[in-house]
């Protein structure tokens, strides 16, 4: 659930404009005092740039550890950039997928042969940087090397751990409703507009379903996923979901969060949570079931193709108490044990920079972390608005994790299905979990 | 060529006669096998019955912990739950042999024709990747648009969500992995029909015993060598059910919790909770359980199995 976003699509789509802009940019992102460099032709692969710096005749070779294959492409780009300026560096790309890269990964550490620099996401970051695997990004920021401030300060406080920053946000994504017009149209209901409440999305969803209950079509789905729906209605409703040491969920505000999603299926607005585990609430929405689906950013890459992708508007976040949206995004980071500090730093500095940023962006299959470089993503979709995921920055809050976040996810997917099905009162079960949560904590 | 016949062996043992202790070559032979087991089995399964007894870092290093992790887990209920929903899955697909025995039968009449056909198709499930099968069963048990409860539908009843039920799940799991053992249990068992001496059912005949009499007591007397293998091997891969449970059902299934396996209880402590040392209590006691059950069938076996 905390993967990056995916892309089945393939490079080439972005304008030729975009990718000679991110190359001129090169010069722009001027990275620890190198001379300016210029190429004025879209293969800025290896030579073509020349640029001439103190650090440049560093020799290694690093080892990239990453885990969606469809980023590669980009990824083998940016490299092609950093090797202009660093000819004398060799990076091996190390591609694990989703499903094992963290037993990989924890493998890896415990043999001290973790991948020079690597992808880490918010769950698994305290783990690491609290077990000293991760190098401190501190003195590349005191040399000017990484602006933190050009990221969004969600990301960077995601990666910071006791006032130390580890890692260098690559990505992000928000979380937005993607709305189906046709359905829309077909039941009658106008397509809302600019900000709405909680109660206007029930309704809404609940008319649609009413309406086209017989076709098997609901308005909205309450998918059991708390970075895409629960986390982002108890950050509404004014909640939290861990707090230090402490579980968020046994507060009034945090069980109105999950109450949310409890009256949409009871109402009969969503599908129920066992037709939900059977077919996922991504799967009801491209399968052109369902009118509204809360997701991720990354959802946008599974949209390229398909019947649905056709009519496809994003709409904010309903408000409760106040506006809020889930925020994550990987983050590159060293390793404390690399052999090749230096260089690995140098790469990971590289990436940071806008002009590799700009690179990734085009790709279009990730929107970079980078203020500035995010334009080419919300322009890849036309007409459906995909700018409401970057608006959403303003009120978004970070993924909550904490040092053994797995533990606590483990027992929000054991516990919250009864809340949400009606099996048992949401007060009941939020409180036996904000319990067992905090035995977790404790134990971290 | 030589049209010389030689028994094989005879010459070897005239010419070369035992000596008390045959000294290093045997092992140095052996060495390999040695090493390999000792290696990836043995030093593995030492290391975790050492780790269970401590507090496992997540990158290593551990602290004696005593009989904590022990102590944790006997009052666990997902212990329980989980090991009483790995022994309905092996009882169920332990249904598995008698079908297997009455199909390995039928297919192995004289003059039945396309008889290796039926056999492909049969043993088919069982070559096929276990994660392939349980997605194509996924679909087949989806409560809204599956086969399996449209073709329910047709016959006036309503089909649970059979995945995401408690209770239900565990019983479409156990029918997947009784389907996709089928195979391998027919062709045992056929190899087994063959070495039955047609003779005796010739005897038998004679005598005027009906098909169902020469079934009972010429076929399932003389296959029960057969039958006690396959007893021990499928309950022995029963227990160790993961993956067509977690392929089925889906990691982020609500139910996991009350449909999980031992196994499964084992990976979810060791690798997404984090908790290694505890997991390695857990192994251990799966350890035992299989280890107890296998001493007590090979046991038993001397009071129904045929020459056994």
């Amino acid at each position: 659930m905390h993967q990056a976003p995916r892309s089945t699509s393939p490079l080439g789509r972005p304008a030729k404009a975009v990718l000679a802009a991110s190359v001129l940019a090169l010069g722009l992102a001027a990275c620890g005092g190198s001379s300016t460099s210029q190429s004025t032709s879209s293969s800025a692969a290896s030579g073509a740039a020349g640029a001439a710096s103190a650090s440049t005749d560093l020799k290694a070779t690093l080892t990239y550890g990453l885990w969606d294959q469809t980023q590669v492409p980009a990824v083998q780009k940016v490299l092609a950039g950093f090797n202009a300026k660093y000819p004398g560096v060799k990076v091996n790309v190390n591609v694990t997928p989703y499903a094992d890269y963290w037993t990989k990964l924890q493998t890896q550490a415990s043999s001290k042969t973790l991948p020079d620099v690597f992808w880490m996401n918010g769950p698994n970051f305290q783990l690491y940087a609290a077990n000293k695997q991760l190098a401190p990004i501190t003195d590349q920021v005191k040399s000017g090397a990484i602006d933190p401030t050009k990221y969004p300060k969600a990301l960077d406080d995601l990666y910071t751990l006791d006032g130390v920053q580890y890692g260098v946000p690559k990505d992000f994504d928000t979380i937005a409703i993607w709305a189906n017009t046709a359905l829309f149209k077909e039941a009658g209901v106008a397509l809302p507009t600019g900000d709405w409440t909680w109660q206007q999305f029930q309704d809404t969803a609940k008319q649609i379903s009413d309406k086209l209950k017989s076709k098997g079509i609901y308005g909205a789905a309450a998918g059991m996923d708390g970075q895409t729906t629960y986390y982002d209605t108890i950050f509404q409703a004014g909640g939290t979901v861990v707090d230090g040491k402490k579980s968020g969920y046994d507060s009034a505000a945090s069980q109105q969060g999950i109450q949310f999603w409890t009256d949409l299926i009871k109402s009969g607005a969503s599908p129920s949570v066992k037709q939900l585990t059977d077919t996922t609430a991504d799967q009801w929405f491209t399968s052109g079931k369902l009118a509204m689906y809360q997701g991720g950013s990354w959802f946008r890459s599974a949209l390229t193709k398909g019947p649905v992708s056709s009519s496809v508007k994003v709409l904010p976040l309903p408000m409760g108490k106040q506006k809020a949206t889930v925020i994550h995004g990987v983050a590159n980071v060293v390793a404390a044990s690399s052999k090749n500090k230096e260089a690995a730093q140098a790469l990971q500095d590289y990436f940071a920079s806008q002009e590799a940023e700009q690179t990734l962006g085009s790709a279009g299959s990730v929107i970079p972390a980078y203020t500035g470089t995010q334009s080419t993503f919300a322009a890849s979709m036309p007409g459906a608005d995909l700018q409401v995921f970057l608006d959403a920055l303003a009120y978004a809050k970070p993924l909550p994790v904490s040092a053994n976040t797995a533990a606590w996810n483990a027992l929000e997917t054991d516990l919250l299905p009864d809340a949400f099905s009606g099996a048992r009162p949401v007060a009941d079960v939020t409180k036996e979990l904000a319990a067992k949560m905090d035995t977790a904590l404790g134990h971290e | 060529m030589s049209s010389q016949v030689q028994v094989p062996g005879s010459v070897g043992i005239a010419r070369r006669p035992r000596r008390r202790g045959d000294g290093v070559w045997p092992w140095l032979f052996i060495a390999p096998l040695l090493l390999g087991i000792g290696v990836f089995y043995l030093w593995p399964i030492a290391q975790t019955v050492y780790y269970s007894f401590t507090t496992f870092g997540v990158f290593g290093g551990s602290t004696f912990s005593g009989l904590d992790n022990y102590r944790q887990l006997v009052t666990d209920p997902s212990l329980y739950r989980s090991l009483l929903n790995t022994l309905l899955y092996t009882l169920i697909v332990l249904l598995n042999i008698p079908i297997a025995l009455y199909l390995a039968s039928l297919m192995n009449m004289p003059g039945l024709r396309f008889a290796s056909v039926y056999r492909v198709i049969y043993f088919l499930p069982f070559v096929a990747m276990p994660t392939a099968v349980a997605f194509v069963w996924r679909i087949i048990y989806n409560g809204d648009f599956g086969v399996l409860n449209y073709l329910l539908g047709l016959v006036g009843i309503n089909g649970p969500y059979w995945i995401s039920t408690p209770g239900a799940a565990i019983v479409a799991v156990a029918v997947v992995g009784l389907w996709s053992n089928l195979g391998f249990s027919i062709i045992v068992l056929g190899a087994g029909l063959k070495t039955i001496p047609q003779e005796l059912y010739e005897a038998a005949q004679l005598d005027g015993a009906s098909r169902w009499r020469q079934f009972r007591s010429v076929t399932v007397p003389l296959l029960t060598p057969t039958i006690a293998f396959l007893v021990i091997i499928t309950v022995i891969t029963s227990l160790q059910l993961f993956d067509l449970l977690y392929a089925i059902l889906g990691s982020t299934n609500p139910t996991l919790s009350k449909s999980m396996s031992l196994v499964y209880f084992f990976y979810r402590s060791g690798f997404v909770t984090n908790d290694k040392g505890y997991a390695a209590a857990i192994a251990v006691v799966i350890l035992f359980i299989i280890g107890a059950t296998t001493a007590v069938q090979f046991r038993l076996q001397r009071r129904w199995v045929h020459g056994g």
